[in-house]
């Protein structure tokens, strides 16, 4: 099997990030295709927690939203929102925070709550904040999924809805925030990860047929560049069949 | 001892002009035919409380019903976006809408303290992002042991607090199951609540997991089976996806969105 779509490298690049064993705290899109397809694939035991308050959650069939039915009848335990944010999220128990974006920074900041530089009278508005600002504040790592374009990929997030690394190296820390920030980012060309020292987001790894030069063309600011850039291994057949079979029972009735 | 009695009756007496309703249910059990009801009396200048303000409150916010809304995450999950909800907040269409935004955490915590009889909740939230400049009462507070700063948000205590749930006995206790949300905490948060219930029976059998509402910590149970639908009742009911997935349409422009409202609501 040849024959993939840019999208379907980005969410299996995504399942791929997942460690097997992992705590995984899950939003509907993206990350919870690529979480569904990381378990049915190399990480059986990835731990899934819905922020509807389905902790460990292994659905047969991929939800359409974070709270279908299908997820309370197949989770260890179905518990309370206050309890899911104040027990499990906020203490840092939660090893991955997984988070789509409509805007992001060079530092990995997140923007999912309006575009344009007026808060009350913005160009766009967007759904808001949900439970990502505390995710990305309190997992111990955060990987993101967004696709990679100028409009998504700018200087600056006319609203920061979840910190990545604030400004800069040490932010943070500053911050008092628990977690050790955003692992990498996964887009339809690539993946950036934080350059060790300056945190600034980095291309380390380019798709099969992505080039430097899309990428550079695709991101709002100089984006940096590895020394060595690798390549993605391109989808296997199995990923690409589990995948196109979650997608297809999306939402569907059990 | 809650009042059992029809739905119409419930919601004239306990939610009124300029009230403060809380309607929750976390994708699950959102109470949808009490929110129809809502717009059926006309309900004017509400300020809306709801972690995720999806479709029911796309329809009250497109019906005229909302003059503010406090919410932490406003989307058709798993569709888009909230196409009423974003009319009201760029082009004031049918009326202005004032937002206090929250996120998640802070919201469940909000309803927390509501439900504690506390004045606030305190949480590690927020901190480092825009929203704090943007809702006033997100605040700073100090740790009196520690000394460590973290957040305080204030508690929620709706006017009315409005959920769906699986069955009631004739007494008015109310049985729960599944994904259960916040709805305990708005309920025990709010002055005056109405759970409506897919059945009434003689005595509610166990059921694990099960959160139970007693009759005495509620005003108000009226019998609407399927009341939660385009949303599920588990063990009753599926979740109507085609529906959430057809709203987008429906709701994009004004014209269909108030033909969808006068042919159904």
């Amino acid at each position: 099997m040849t024959d993939w779509t840019t999208d379907e490298m980005m969410t299996i690049a995504a399942a791929r990030t997942l460690r097997e064993g992992a705590v995984c705290f899950v939003g509907i899109g993206v990350p919870s295709t690529a979480a569904n397809l990381a378990r049915r694939t190399h990480a059986p035991n990835l731990v899934l927690i819905y922020e509807s308050g389905t902790l460990g959650a292994k659905p047969d069939t991929l939800p359409l939203s974070i709270g279908d039915g299908i997820l309370a009848e197949t989770a260890d335990a179905v518990i309370s929102v206050p309890e899911v944010f104040n027990y499990w999220l906020q203490p840092g128990r939660v090893d991955i925070g997984f988070l789509a974006a409509a805007q992001i920074d060079e530092f990995a900041n997140i923007n999912t709550t309006v575009i344009g530089d007026d808060y009350r009278n913005p160009k766009v508005r967007l759904p808001g904040a949900g439970g990502a600002p505390e995710i990305a504040a309190s997992c111990r790592e955060v990987i993101v999924v967004v696709r990679q374009t100028r409009r998504a990929f700018v200087p600056r997030v006319d609203f920061i809805t979840s910190v990545g690394f604030g400004r800069g190296a040490g932010d943070r820390e500053r911050l008092g925030l628990l977690g050790s920030g955003p692992r990498c980012v996964i887009t339809d060309l690539g993946i950036l990860e934080p350059d060790p020292v300056t945190c600034a987001l980095t291309l380390t790894k380019l798709h099969p047929g992505a080039t430097i030069e899309a990428a550079t063309a695709a991101t709002g600011w100089d984006l940096a560049v590895a020394d060595d850039v690798t390549t993605t291994a391109p989808p296997t057949d199995e990923e690409l069949a589990i995948l196109r079979m979650l997608e297809a029972t999306k939402g569907r009735k059990q | 001892m809650a009042t059992i009695g029809p739905l119409a009756d419930a919601i004239a007496e306990l939610v009124g002009d300029g009230d403060t309703v809380a309607m929750e249910g976390f994708t699950h059990l959102i109470p949808f035919a009490a929110g129809h009801e809502v717009i059926r009396q006309r309900r004017r200048d509400l300020t809306l409380v709801r972690m995720t303000p999806d479709v029911i409150y796309d329809q009250l916010i497109g019906a005229g019903c909302a003059s503010k809304l406090v919410f932490s995450w406003g989307g058709n999950p798993g569709v888009g976006s909230l196409h009423r909800f974003r009319d009201a907040v760029s082009n004031a269409w049918p009326a202005p809408l004032e937002l206090e935004e929250h996120s998640h955490a802070g919201m469940a915590n909000r309803y927390v303290a509501g439900a504690s009889g506390l004045p606030f909740a305190v949480l590690r939230g927020y901190v480092g992002t825009d929203l704090i400049a943007q809702t006033p009462n997100i605040k700073a507070i100090v740790c009196p042991f520690t000394g460590e700063v973290l957040t305080a948000v204030p508690a929620l205590r709706p006017d009315v607090t409005i959920i769906h749930a699986q069955r009631a006995d004739r007494a008015g206790n109310v049985q729960m199951w599944g994904i259960t949300g916040v709805q305990k905490e708005a309920v025990l948060a709010a002055k005056r609540s109405l759970v409506t219930v897919e059945e009434i029976v003689d005595e509610l059998p166990p059921q694990p997991g099960a959160v139970v509402l007693p009759t005495w910590a509620l005003t108000r149970v009226a019998h609407v089976p399927g009341g939660a639908h385009p949303s599920y009742a588990h063990g009753f009911s599926t979740r109507d996806n085609d529906f959430y997935v057809a709203w987008d349409a429906v709701s994009r422009e004004r014209e269909t969105f108030t033909k969808w409202l006068d042919e159904n609501i």
